[in-house]
């Protein structure tokens, strides 16, 4: 099980919690599983979010591997200028 | 693409040199060609209606008589879009408005004419019937209950009930437990700052030549920062394949995030459609400011605690933007950027989405963070001062580090925020002496950065020099830094290598030209490419030799043995493998695509000192110093130059630019004599400070610089101000009647 540090106005949709665990060993599996286990997370994800995993940001690359031990945090979606 | 393994003992040859810019003869004698300058047989002349209100209900579009007008060919309103995807539903809507006109400048209507006298004949010939309602241009009164409404039905879940509906989400970010850290301070600062909307004021206006053939194929000739979202969008936006639409950028004249997003583009291609011609659209500067994307205005509470030893024990901020007429303001990217720098045990920032009745914002330059770093740097710098404590010390000892558990959640690697910092304390600059009316200031930035998308191929040519195709419009010096990292992975010389940006159709799927993405992300696909095209003549040369290919290696511009086991030839330099290519398998490229992830995180400090007339109001800057991590410099001056950018942005930020409003809704000084952005005779000579702590994403450590550095001017200066007038300035811009009201009213 991988823990998930959701940001503050998130934790009210996912019963309350700031730290969820999912089962997942990649980008993908992370994003279906918090979109499977916690449906109040939905509208979000699929405006979509950006996850820091062990201090690096990730977009899009589903296959990146996340170890159980990973740090590993959803952040809204970065835009630059 | 980790840091190469060699980045203890490599030394760069091309790399961190300073190489004439491959662009700067053709601006320089007019040759190059930027968005207004293409022409087209039979071209068409194209312009639009835009709305005097800033609020109305659309009853009625009578465009007959505009149709009749001879030289009239095509004449476009909304009704000529069909339905669109939701993701592209807001962005057709700002390009052309639907059932209500949301701002002062919303397009109503388009025509196509054989001349510019035709087309604005032609557009007074347009009826239009407005219901208008009630508006609200200002943050704080459109969240208002009863404040006007812009949409109904927009709000997010996070949005909790009873709220306007023109508050479209809510955001919070931070750890620990604010109250708590508060009751540990020595003084509490509470204060409410404001920041204008402003616009990126690159000088080009937005300009297209659009063509449409009966056969459904298009070609558009555009200024823009990504001529493959501009493809996507307004394919999606016309109802045609993305393959069908080739899109070209021509050279920019400035973006800075402002041209992210389409605007006349999707109704360019609808009149080209329509009248069976090409069709070529220029804004006028009043259209750019009334009508493109200026960011957000913002109101922000910030509180922060500090003990009298300089420790920060809570720091709290609510952050109000407004992003104009549709969902989608920066908030977010202000409130997780907002406590970035430090190291904060009790740390929480809300944000609020909202809309009013102004332009659509557009990304500009880190977008919503210089509004956020504004204020907090600003509490900090007042609680500083008012302990008699060194602001850079009181830095210092708060900084983030590797290991800090940032503000917005993640834990850093290793960062440079520290090393700006003992930059800035080591620079004669923080030590020079003022005068009479003088202050300094200082303060601290951070930015994300990030990857995306990204294509590259390099071909060599038969005479053994390279060509290389990036999809990114070069507007930092892209060419120049490709050129480089190509030259410096193939070990030739960087005249030998030319960089182009390739359309729509050469290449595959490129993010846009933002983020601080491209030096990173495309730099890193050049190497790769580079690599491969070194694969595959090293294999030649193998041929040649008869040798196995693992046998041979690249170096200095030629293949050559591996070592004295794999046989005694004289290096095959690229020319000479090329010469051969024919002979060898055929012409030799080397092509990378990816989803370039691991750009690294970006932080500077900015120091400023200036002068304040206490007669008038008045500022002066006199001096401006720029400390920031840059990651691997590939070209020194370009990395200067975005210092140096940034920070004349931000001056003009800080001290003069701001949209005004009238109680009417109809934007006061759409125009450079009322806007007033910086010129050369404001400024001082920017001083710049290259700090390079790599990026372990990038195989030479690069990371991304041109965002961070608009990051703390405002509150970098609003500091320096504040110190010279004796008065702590909360809003923005700190033009002279404020500064001179806010020193009257203090005294």
């Amino acid at each position: 099980m991988v823990k998930v540090l959701l940001w503050g106005s998130l934790a009210d949709l996912a019963d309350g919690t700031r730290e969820v665990a999912v089962e997942a060993a990649t980008l993908r599996d992370l994003l279906d599983g918090l979109a499977r286990d916690h449906p109040g997370l939905r509208p979000e994800l699929e405006r979509g979010v950006s996850v820091s995993i062990d201090g690096r940001i990730y977009n899009d690359s589903w296959f990146t591997p996340i170890g159980p031990e990973s740090e590993v945090v959803l952040l809204k979606r970065l835009q630059g200028g | 693409m980790a840091l190469d393994d060699t980045k203890k003992t490599r030394i760069f040859k091309v790399v961190g040199t300073r190489p004439d810019r491959p662009d700067g003869i053709d601006k320089v004698t007019g040759r190059a060609r930027f968005g207004a300058d293409m022409v087209a047989p039979g071209m068409l002349t194209g312009r639009i209606l835009r709305s005097p209100h800033a609020h109305a209900r659309i009853v009625k579009i009578d465009t007959s008589r505009a149709e009749a007008l001879p030289g009239v060919k095509a004449v476009v309103t909304r009704a000529d879009f069909g339905d669109v995807p939701d993701h592209v539903a807001d962005i057709l809507d700002n390009c052309m408005a639907g059932q209500k006109a949301l701002y002062d400048g919303h397009a109503i209507a388009a025509v196509a004419a054989v001349s510019p006298a035709v087309a604005r004949k032609a557009l007074k010939l347009i009826e239009v019937e407005y219901e208008v309602l009630p508006h609200v241009t200002d943050v704080d009164e459109a969240m208002k209950p009863g404040a006007p409404v812009l949409h109904e039905g927009r709000q997010q879940e996070t949005v909790p009930p009873g709220m306007s509906q023109n508050v479209i989400a809510r955001s919070e970010f931070g750890h620990g437990d604010i109250e708590a850290g508060l009751v540990q301070a020595d003084r509490v600062v509470e204060r409410t700052y404001r920041t204008a909307a402003t616009h990126q004021g690159y000088i080009e206006p937005h300009a297209c030549l659009a063509t449409m053939g009966a056969d459904g194929q298009g070609d558009l000739w555009v200024c823009t920062q990504g001529h493959y979202m501009v493809r996507n969008t307004c394919a999606a936006i016309l109802g045609i394949e993305q393959g069908q639409l080739r899109v070209t950028a021509s050279e920019i004249g400035g973006g800075f995030g402002g041209k992210t997003t389409v605007f006349l583009e999707p109704v360019a291609l609808m009149l080209a459609k329509k009248s069976g011609r090409p069709v070529k659209m220029v804004m006028s500067r009043a259209e750019v400011l009334r009508a493109t994307g200026p960011t957000a205005s913002t109101s922000i509470d910030v509180r922060i605690g500090m003990t009298k030893a300089g420790r920060i024990t809570a720091g709290f901020a609510e952050l109000r933007y407004q992003g104009g007429a549709y969902p989608g303001s920066p908030v977010d990217m202000g409130a997780m950027s907002a406590f970035a720098p430090y190291d904060l045990e009790n740390v929480k920032t809300i944000g609020w989405d909202v809309v009013t009745n102004r332009p659509k914002a557009a990304a500009y330059r880190a977008p919503g963070a210089p509004m956020a770093a504004f204020a907090v740097e600003s509490a900090i710098d007042e609680l500083a001062r008012g302990f008699g404590l060194d602001p850079l010390e009181v830095r210092l000892m708060n900084g983030a580090d590797e290991g800090t558990k940032s503000s917005y959640g993640p834990t850093y690697p290793a960062i440079g925020l520290k090393a700006t910092l003992e930059a800035a304390k080591a620079h004669p600059h923080w030590t020079a002496p003022l005068g009479e009316n003088q202050g300094r200031g200082v303060a601290c930035g951070f930015w994300f950065n990030f990857g995306g998308d990204t294509c590259v191929s390099l071909n060599i040519t038969p005479d053994g020099t390279v060509t290389v195709s990036e999809g990114n419009p070069d507007i930092g010096g892209s060419r120049a830094s490709m050129t480089m990292m190509a030259a410096e992975e193939l070990g030739i010389p960087y005249d030998q290598v030319r960089t182009i940006i390739a359309d729509t159709g050469a290449l595959g799927q490129n993010e846009v030209t933002d983020g601080s993405r491209v030096t990173f992300a495309v730099g890193l696909a050049t190497i790769e490419a580079a690599r491969a095209a070194k694969r595959e003549m090293c294999r030649r040369a193998a041929m040649v030799w008869g040798i196995d290919e693992e046998a041979v290696e690249w170096e200095d511009g030629a293949a050559r043995p591996a070592g004295p086991n794999a046989g005694r030839f004289p290096p095959m330099t690229i020319k000479e493998i090329a010469a051969i290519a024919s002979n060898t398998g055929g012409p030799i490229a080397g092509h990378h695509e990816v989803t370039a992830e691991g750009a690294g995180v970006s932080f500077a400090t900015h120091m400023v000192d200036v002068a304040v007339d206490p007669e008038t109001g008045a500022t002066k800057i006199l001096r401006y110093t720029v400390f920031q991590d840059a990651g691997k410099a590939v070209h020194p001056s370009y990395v200067e130059g975005q210092f140096q950018g940034g920070a004349v942005q931000g001056i003009g930020w800080a001290l003069n630019e701001e949209y005004i409003y009238g109680e009417d809704g109809i934007l006061q000084n759409p125009g450079f004599l009322d806007y007033r952005i910086p010129v050369a005779s404001d400024l001082p000579m920017i001083d710049t400070v290259i700090l390079e702590i790599p990026n372990p994403g990038h195989p030479y450590g690069v990371r991304g610089v041109g965002e961070t550095s608009i990051v703390p001017p405002l509150a970098a200066i609003a500091n320096a101000v504040s110190a010279a007038a004796g008065v702590r300035m909360t809003q923005l811009p700190m033009s002279p009647p404020r500064v001179l009201a806010a020193i009257q009213a203090g005294g």
